[in-house]
């Protein structure tokens, strides 16, 4: 251990730390531009410099990159150190006038202008070469370097054009300290929801703030770490060294007795209507991302903004989008008027919006929720009865410029009406869940004509399916809202258990065997059963069914060619009774 | 007899779990169809063994139908496709006998398909309509 003194404070700290990494732990701040704790140090900008004593010499040092000594005695504050400080800020201001960072610390250290000759008004870089560390030491991918020498000295990919070697991270514009380099979209605009994800995220994170377990994961499609090879950043700074590279995924067998599927449904791609402009219009979103935009742990903290980052003044809420509709499905997705109503009232709550919904029934059928949709035509939103044709750019007066314009037939005053309003939320209806099919071909069940999975009988055995021991609960069987899904799933649990709890399965009765005396022993029914649940005795010359596997379908018994094969209660007698029955009347 | 006011006498085979769910779907949807089909259930369409077809034409079926669930859908892994083998052989062995193979249909209909099992029957009876009564002779095959 080293001792030291910080602004005559009595300082202990492991050999090998900085000055700066000494400060820190003390709560000692030194002001820092071209320093990063995951990245190499490198003095460039010279705003950290400090007064150094040791052995009776004072001198001027910069706290990045000198590392503590026994005995010795920083000020950084004295007025030795300050003036330097100011120096060199005051020098930062001719290099690079329009960075913000540098005014604010010339303010801090009581600058008003600097002596020294603006080359550029509009310059921002002060040549630290932060990112161009970062891009080397962190992402490996070295795409950017200093090139020429003197005034002209600048950071540039090779040759000024875009190079190969960049992924696309966007490390340098996160490190860069003065916000030279930024990450705009083509149209040089800084957008809250970029490409609808609703604002930017990091390679490892918690996925949502009610994840179970609460621990963050690495998204390898984003990490740089999968893409070089290098940074490991989260490692490094992780004081626990959690984080771990080198999972894998794993496939988990599970014996079970009984299965609920429970494997919910995705919402309609609004995508599939061009007419309202998903994906075209960043203003346009669908429920999922209002959802998210108006979550007090989202991207903007829970305030409604537009793609500008404004607030809006009148929002539009289309109804049944994917749904009720012949060329898309045809059901109603349930719960969509319910939340459309409850986006109108947040919108109404949080901003004063103007709120429109266009809707063709409004299908309020639960407990107090007509009671909701009169409290929300008493607040004052706006009910529109029609299906919205499109949603355009295309303004015709100066009231409809730079706004969304809703093309829509209300049918209760019957004529065309286009409402100009800033955000559209698109009330995107519900389907199958991803993998349903897969699933469905898995646990051998069938799907109604709406591609939901289909319930063993709609009334009487709402829950189970046509494979025994296999349940439904929630929006794999139809489209619902919480309170049903919740119900759904008790009674599929509760009829788990029971299967469960009895420990014992009531086999078909249908059940087919093998008279001895007629079997010929030709083994025809042992190749066709799919359950392998006949076996030839070759000691006895005929063929035996094993109760157990049999699942009664019964295709032994039709190619039986002596009829020894019989399956209960379908025997060849019975049904060839049936059919001289039926001709009788 | 003019075929007008000829009803066909038709006999239809069904699976257990998915066409006669769809027919009972199409009764419970109240649907309505031509009652010419007389169903028999029956747990597999592989269970149906050919012996009940010609059976079924002995004792006066003008048309016989057998349907089951769609291939891969068959609650028994593969009854369905043994069930299109025995029809192929059959259809052939059917004519030989002078029955035409129009009046030996198979189709698949899965349980949520109500609409189209009622067009089945629907379809199948005109074509019968049209094509007259079978007119089998005492020891089977045709009356010339």
């Amino acid at each position: 251990m080293i001792n030291l003194t910080i602004d005559g404070k009595k300082i202990e700290v492991e050999e090998g730390k900085t000055i700066l990494q000494a400060a820190a732990k003390n709560d000692i701040r030194i002001p820092t531009l071209c320093y990063h704790p995951v990245v190499e140090p490198y003095a460039a900008c010279r705003v950290c410099v400090v007064e150094v004593g040791l052995r009776g010499k004072t001198d001027l040092l910069t706290a990045c990159n000198t590392k503590v000594q026994e005995g010795m005695e920083v000020q950084t504050k004295s007025e030795r150190a300050l003036g330097a400080r100011r120096m060199n800020v005051e020098m930062l201001m001719a290099r690079a006038p329009a960075a913000e960072p540098i005014q604010k610390l010339a303010k801090e250290l009581g600058l008003e202008k600097t002596r020294f000759a603006i080359k550029d008004p509009n310059e921002k870089c002060i040549l630290c070469g932060l990112c161009v560390r970062a891009c080397e030491q962190i992402v490996g991918a070295s795409a950017i370097s200093f090139v020429e020498r003197g005034t002209d000295r600048k950071v540039t990919p090779p040759f000024g054009e875009p190079s190969e070697a960049c992924i696309g991270c966007t490390a340098c514009a996160y490190f860069c300290p003065t916000g030279t380099i930024t990450f705009e979209d083509k149209y040089g605009r800084e957008v809250i929801h970029e490409e609808l994800h609703l604002g930017p995220t990091t390679a490892i994170r918690v996925p949502i703030r009610q994840a179970v377990p609460m621990v963050p994961f690495i998204d390898a499609q984003a990490c740089i770490h999968f893409k070089t090879g290098e940074c490991k950043v989260c490692a490094k700074v992780c004081d626990r060294e959690a984080v771990n590279y080198d999972m894998q995924d794993e496939v988990i067998e599970v014996e079970a007795g009984t299965i609920i599927l429970a494997s919910g449904f995705k919402s309609f791609d609004a995508r599939r209507i061009p007419a309202y402009g998903y994906g075209r219009f960043p203003n346009v979103i669908s429920a999922l991302d209002f959802e998210r935009l108006v979550n007090a742990s989202g991207p903007t903290g829970g305030k409604i903004k537009l793609a500008d980052g404004s607030e809006p003044k009148a929002v539009g809420i289309v109804h049944c989008v994917g749904s009720r509709d012949e060329n898309y499905n045809e059901y109603c997705s349930r719960v969509c008027c319910m939340y459309a109503l409850k986006f109108a009232h947040l919108i109404h709550e949080k901003t004063r919006a103007a709120v429109y919904d266009f809707y063709i029934d409004m299908r309020c059928f639960g407990k107090g929720y007509e009671e909701f949709y009169h409290r929300l035509l008493k607040e004052g939103a706006n009910f529109i009865r029609g299906r919205v044709s499109d949603i355009t750019d295309m303004a015709l007066t100066k009231q409809e410029e730079r706004k969304l314009i809703i093309r829509v037939e209300d049918t209760l005053i019957g004529t065309v009406r286009r409402i100009p309003v800033d955000m559209v939320i698109l009330g995107t209806g519900l389907e199958p869940g991803m993998d349903h099919n897969a699933l469905a071909k898995i646990f051998n069940i069938s799907c109604s004509q709406d591609t939901f999975f289909l319930e063993r009988h709609p009334k009487l055995a709402p829950v189970s399916t046509f494979s025994d021991g296999i349940y439904l609960a929630g929006t794999c069987q139809a489209p619902r809202d919480i309170p049903d899904t919740v119900a759904q799933a008790g009674a599929a649990a509760a009829e788990a258990l029971a299967l469960a709890d009895k420990g014992t399965f009531a086999l078909e009765p249908v059940t087919a065997e093998i008279n001895k005396d007629l079997c010929s022993g030709c083994q025809i029914c042992v190749g066709l059963c799919p359950f392998t649940a006949i076996i030839y005795e070759k000691d006895e010359g005929h063929s035996e069914i094993n109760d157990a596997l049999c699942k009664g379908c019964g295709t032994c018994v039709a190619a039986c060619p002596s009829g020894a094969a019989q399956q209960k209660h379908f025997r060849d007698a019975q049904i060839f009774a049936e059919i001289e029955g039926i001709f009788l009347v | 007899m003019s075929n007008a006011t000829f009803e066909p006498r038709l006999v239809g085979f069904l699976c257990n779990w998915c066409s006669y769910t769809g027919a009972d779907l199409a009764g419970t949807a109240r649907m309505t169809y031509a009652p010419n089909v007389r169903i028999i259930r029956v747990m597999c369409s592989g269970r149906v063994d050919p012996q009940f077809v010609l059976k079924a034409f002995k004792e006066g079926a003008d048309g016989v139908l057998i349907s089951g669930c769609h291939l891969g859908d068959c609650h028994y892994q593969e009854g369905n496709y043994k069930a299109l083998r025995r029809y192929k052989l059959l259809s052939r062995v059917l004519e030989q006998f002078g029955i035409e193979k129009e009046r030996f249909r198979l189709e698949w209909i899965s349980a949520a398909e109500g609409i189209k099992f009622q067009q089945v029957c629907n379809e199948f009876t005109e074509q019968i309509r049209r094509m007259g009564p079978l007119n089998l002779g005492p020891n089977g095959g045709k009356h010339e």
